[in-house]
This record gives structure tokens, sequence and C-alpha cells, in this order.
């Protein structure tokens, strides 16, 4: 069986190519042949998942409620320490200092990323926004989300904080951040899919001493990793419950 | 469920007798002092299927005061503030045990007496089919939104009074 691996479509171009490294050192420890697919979208990966085409997935902590709930993927591991966490900004030359000075009406500036967009619109409840009353405008990257914000044309941008902590000192220059999560309970999970329970304690292993393994550490740094810790069932299917709290039906 | 003793609270509460969903009654002391809502931040709690507290996060102990040893083991309802109507707890748990989501404002009420707004939802832990539990998220709402739950409550507690 060709072990068939993906990641949600909101990691950064730049971020993919440890993806691949971790890709072809996962056939070397393993043995098992591995494919890396990119999917650009969310709709390309979700098609992808319907067809049965992956079987390792590091999802977002929305498509993995999808994923396990729907499809009995497996939770395999999930970041030892990194949640995933959002800022909102806007300009530094706007006169808006806190979310509650945003008012309904305004464009806000946003990848495709769905765990970003939930967790951004629910911390501009208390500014009364909501999907209905504003207009979210999707870009393919962070930094163009933050040039939609210096060129007003958007008044707020969601980043996943990790990226908006990644922004060049000049581009962080021209931001000011209205606000930042510590919710600490949502991150992405690695999920495997049923067809391929049979590759579970070998991959969960492997994960959770990646740090001692060869090239292991090396690797790590290039997914921005401190390593990954083996979740139960239940830690799973907590921040699946979690999540559906905060989407709306 | 304890008592709130005089000695936690902040100058100036008052003290009142409220009877609980159970129909034991608890003393309580109220401040007029709100507390605001942390940005960001979501309170979290697990309960089993009595509202008996298993799990809470760290905002959940900030913003209520107490330390996480004394809220396990404790029901949900050591938050229960009187300006919540019976009937929007009613609601709450209605919805919760047959399998759906509750969504609305509430009032919680702190160790100290004083008293903080959240947008609460509550959802059923169902694990192969079975409710284990109910997980409730709170999070900082809308003060406009507060305000429009305020008045309501209001006119329900009235109603509760005269019925």
């Amino acid at each position: 069986m060709k072990l068939k691996l993906t990641v949600s479509p909101d990691f950064p171009p730049e971020k993919l190519a440890g993806w691949h490294i971790f890709n072809t050192w996962l056939q070397r420890q393993t043995g098992l042949a591995s494919h890396f697919d990119v999917y650009e979208s969310y709709e390309e990966l979700h098609s992808a998942i319907d067809a049965e085409s992956v079987d390792l997935i590091y999802a977002n902590a929305y498509d993995s409620a999808n994923l396990v709930r729907d499809k009995g993927f497996i939770p395999l591991a999930r970041p030892a320490q990194q949640a995933d966490e959002v800022v909102i900004a806007t300009s530094i030359e706007s006169n808006v200092e806190k979310i509650e000075d945003l008012a309904p009406g305004i464009n806000i500036a946003t990848t495709a990323d769905p765990d970003v967009r939930t967790i951004g619109m629910i911390m501009l409840e208390p500014a009364n926004i909501d999907s209905a009353n504003s207009q979210l405008q999707s870009f393919g990257s962070y930094p163009l989300v933050a040039k939609s914000l210096m060129k007003k044309e958007s008044q707020a941008g969601f980043f996943l904080a990790d990226a908006y902590d990644r922004l060049s000192k000049l581009i962080q220059s021209q931001l000011r951040p209205l606000v930042r999560s510590h919710i600490q309970l949502i991150s992405h999970s690695f999920l495997l899919s049923p067809r391929a329970i049979a590759h579970k304690d070998t991959l969960q292993e492997l994960l959770r001493n990646m740090a001692e393994k060869e090239n292991g550490p090396r690797v790590l740094d290039d997914l921005d990793s401190k390593g990954w810790r083996i979740p139960d069932q239940e830690e799973v299917e907590f921040m699946i419950d979690l999540m559906s709290t905060l989407v709306s039906d | 469920m304890n008592d709130m003793q005089p000695n936690d609270v902040a100058p100036n509460c008052t003290e009142q007798r409220i009877r609980l969903y159970d129909g034991s009654e608890r003393r309580i002391f109220l401040c007029d002092e709100e507390v605001p809502y942390p940005d960001g931040k979501l309170i979290v709690s697990s309960t089993d299927t009595e509202g008996v507290i298993t799990h809470c996060n760290d905002s959940f102990v900030d913003m209520s005061g107490y330390s996480e040893a004394e809220l396990i083991g404790q029901p949900h309802s050591i938050l229960r503030h009187p300006d919540i109507p019976k009937a929007a707890f009613a609601d709450m748990w209605n919805t919760v045990q047959g399998g759906e989501k509750w969504a609305g404002y509430i009032k919680n009420l702190r160790k100290d007496g004083r008293y903080y707004w959240v947008y609460a939802t509550v959802v059923p832990n169902k694990r192969a089919g079975v409710i284990k539990g109910f997980t409730s998220v709170r999070r900082k709402p809308s003060r406009d939104r507060v305000n429009e739950a305020q008045a309501l409550y209001v006119e329900m507690k009235k109603a509760e009074v005269n019925s």
C-alpha cells in the first residue's frame, strides 16, 4: 500500500518544503512507500478525502472534526506544545484601537483556513459583527491579508498567530494587533484513515520519538515543530466538541 | 453545595438565599459590580450528565474566583446568579439532555459576589451515540446583546415572581 500524505491547505508555500522532507524521512524510517500530495484549496482536499485519496493528514481542528466523526479517521498525534491561535489586526493608520471600535459593514481580510475564520469571527462578536453584516475577502497568504489592511481595503484582518509573528518587522510595523486568542485547546492533528489502520502503531511510535530518530530533530526544525504527543481518543473528541460550540449551525 | 462565605466576598455585598434546580437552597452574596470578560479567551468546562463539574480551564478558574479544587466535583450551578430566570436554565437543560446544542447570554456569579456576562454554548458529549456529559464554552459577548438579554430576563423574572 502506498501511503498518501497531505496537510490542510492552510500552510504557506514556503512551509511545504518541510512537509516534502518529512515525507522522505517517513519513507526511510518505515520502509513504506508514501507520497505527499498538496491540495491548493479546501474544495480540492475534501474531494480527495471523498475519493479515499488521503491516508495520513495533518489536519486543522475544523477538518479533524469532520474526518474523525464522519469519516472514521483515527487521531495519531498532536503538537507537543503549539496550539492554533488567531490575531486580529488593523492598519496602524486606523483610528481603531480595540475590537469594540469596529462596526458592522466592515471588510475583513482572511485566508481560507476555517479555524482562523471561526475564531476570528467569534472575537468580532463584541463589536456586533457577524458574517451577515460584514464582507469576508479571502486571500492566498497572510502577507496578502496584511497588504489588504495596509492599503485600507479591509478594516480587520485574521491571521494565524504563528503567521502573524512570522511577518517581517516592516510589515508588522504597519499593523496594529487588536486581539490575540488564548484558547490553547485547538491544534492541528495527525489523522490516519481507517484503511491504513495497520500502520497506526508504527506511525505513532515514530512520531512520539521523532526527536530521537536519525535526522528527526532536523526534520522537526524544518516543520517548525517541537515534536508530537499521542492523544487519547477522548482528548480529540473533546476538541471536536469544543469546535462544535464555536461554529454556527 | 456550600454556602458562599462573607469573608470571600467584595465589600457592599448583600446576602440572599436562592433555591437551586434540584430544590436545595444556597446562601449567596451579591455585589453590583461587573468584571469585564477578558479579550481573546474562552471559558471552558465539562460536566457529567448530572451537571457536576469534571473539568475546567484556567480562564474558568480566573473568572469564577474559585480554585480548580473548589470547582471540580461541584454542581455547575455554583455560578448561578439569581438574575437569570429559572426558565432559561430549564430551557438549557431540556435542550442539551435532548442531545442538542444550546446557546444564550448568561450572567454568572463569582466567588467574591461580583458578576460577569458571557455568551455560553453547551453541547452534549456524545460517545457512540450516548450522552456522557456536557461541555460548556463561554466567550466575550456583545454588549448590545447582553443589554437585550438583561431586559428580557427582567421581564421573565417578574413573570416568575407573579406565577
